[in-house]
């Protein structure tokens, strides 16, 4: 179990800046769910709340989450619902039961680079933007592939309006159990984006050009792509367990991408 | 840290420390069918009420309860006598003590979804495990009582 010195509900994302570069054990807190499994010594707990972040938006462009969004609010908003097959609703709608998605948040999230998140790949399998306070809107594939960073805030997180197909499929032990492996698949007018994530590490990200892979060569393909993906292995399954299904994984994907 | 929470409708005193959960400042002030379980956001027995919705309180800081309407078992007592009459007549009540958190489940689900599918209800009450029942009880006593007008 954790343990917080101070806690605070900050008045603006300025002082909240401010508060976390302080002091190397000052956080922001997400949801703060999956916080109390660790046994983090958190000077300060900056709190968020207060400044309606909770948000999904859309213009002509992009739709516009924001970090103190919930995981359940992602799977019954009728703007995520709609766009992109829904993949994002779809994502979420299996992570433990409702009332932990009513408390965990997309900026928790994608702030902590969960290797083991459905929501991070299928966000990854779009066009998808984090705006940081301080270190600007960069891709989300940038900010997961960074090993150390500079401490920011995620402020919002962007999705790109390019009406891409893409779905999500996920392994696990038993329902609402996290993901042995997860993988999404999306499909533009030029590309494949496929994307395996909870190898247990963080989601990584692919590209296979659309006239790479036909019918005939798409085993074969699929083979090629993940061999040179990296496994590890954990209470839920063996590295070479997550290789055989991410295989399985990424054909479904592909095929189930073609019929929707 | 001295918070006021709305709990039922009535505005409550509490003193917290920094970090606090809301279940456990919960049960100190005497809210005992708000169960300590799992510890890790997996089996629902914590379940309250906020502002309507299903929330864990085990994983839900007590500080962002304020100026929130928190509901518990006590605060439904009307759903409450009309779910536990289902229930029981199904035999699909054993030990109990998940049931505070699965009622409060079932009676948010009833007001959330007009006419779910029992595919919606068990998607629904995921989150709720109980290690007595099988739930094929449950399952028949929520069908029932989402029939009660």
């Amino acid at each position: 179990m954790f343990s917080m010195k101070e806690h605070l509900m900050v008045d603006s994302l300025e002082e909240g800046y401010d508060l976390l570069i302080k002091n190397k054990n000052n956080i922001i807190l997400g949801g703060s769910s999956f916080l109390r499994l660790g046994n983090k010594n958190i000077n300060l707990g900056i709190d968020l709340s207060n400044l309606d972040l909770d948000y999904i938006r859309e213009d002509e462009e992009n739709i516009e989450i924001g970090p103190m969004t919930t995981l359940r609010t992602l799977e019954t908003n009728s703007i995520l619902k709609t766009n992109f097959n829904g993949v994002v609703s779809r994502s979420v709608e299996e992570i433990v039961g409702i009332q932990l998605r009513a408390v965990a948040t997309i900026g928790g999230t994608v702030g902590s680079k969960y290797g083991f998140s459905d929501l991070i790949t299928a966000l990854m399998t779009l066009d998808t933007y984090v705006e940081l306070y301080k270190g600007g809107i960069i891709s989300l594939e940038e900010h997961m592939s960074r090993e150390k960073v500079e401490k920011d805030i995620v402020v919002k997180i962007i999705i790109k309006k390019d009406n891409r197909k893409s779905y999500f499929i996920a392994m696990r032990n038993s329902k609402s159990d996290y993901a042995i492996l997860n993988c999404g698949v999306s499909k533009t007018e030029n590309n494949y984006k496929i994307v395996v994530g909870a190898r247990p590490g963080r989601a990584i990200t692919n590209i296979i050009a659309n006239d790479e892979l036909l019918d005939n060569n798409l085993k074969e393909k699929i083979n090629e792509l993940i061999e040179k993906i990296k496994f590890g292995t954990n209470m839920r399954g063996s590295k070479e367990y997550r290789k055989l299904i991410a295989k399985v994984l990424v054909e479904r994907a592909i095929k189930k991408l073609e019929i929707l | 840290m001295e918070i006021k929470l709305k709990i039922n409708g009535i505005i409550k005193d509490l003193t917290i420390k920094d970090g606090e959960y809301l279940q456990k400042a919960l049960q100190k002030i005497g809210y005992l069918n708000v169960r300590k379980a799992c510890e890790t956001g997996s089996c629902g027995v914590c379940t309250v009420l906020l502002d309507g919705t299903p929330t864990l309180s085990c994983s839900t800081l007590a500080i962002r309860g304020v100026g929130k309407d928190i509901r518990t078992l006590e605060g439904e007592k009307v759903e409450v006598e009309k779910f536990a009459k289902v229930l029981t007549s199904e035999g699909a009540d054993q030990c109990g003590y998940c049931s505070p958190g699965f009622t409060l489940t079932v009676i948010a689900m009833k007001r959330e979804l007009s006419s779910p599918t029992i595919e919606d209800i068990k998607h629904y009450l995921t989150g709720n495990l109980c290690r007595c029942t099988g739930y094929m009880g449950q399952l028949r006593a929520v069908k029932k009582y989402m029939e009660v007008k």
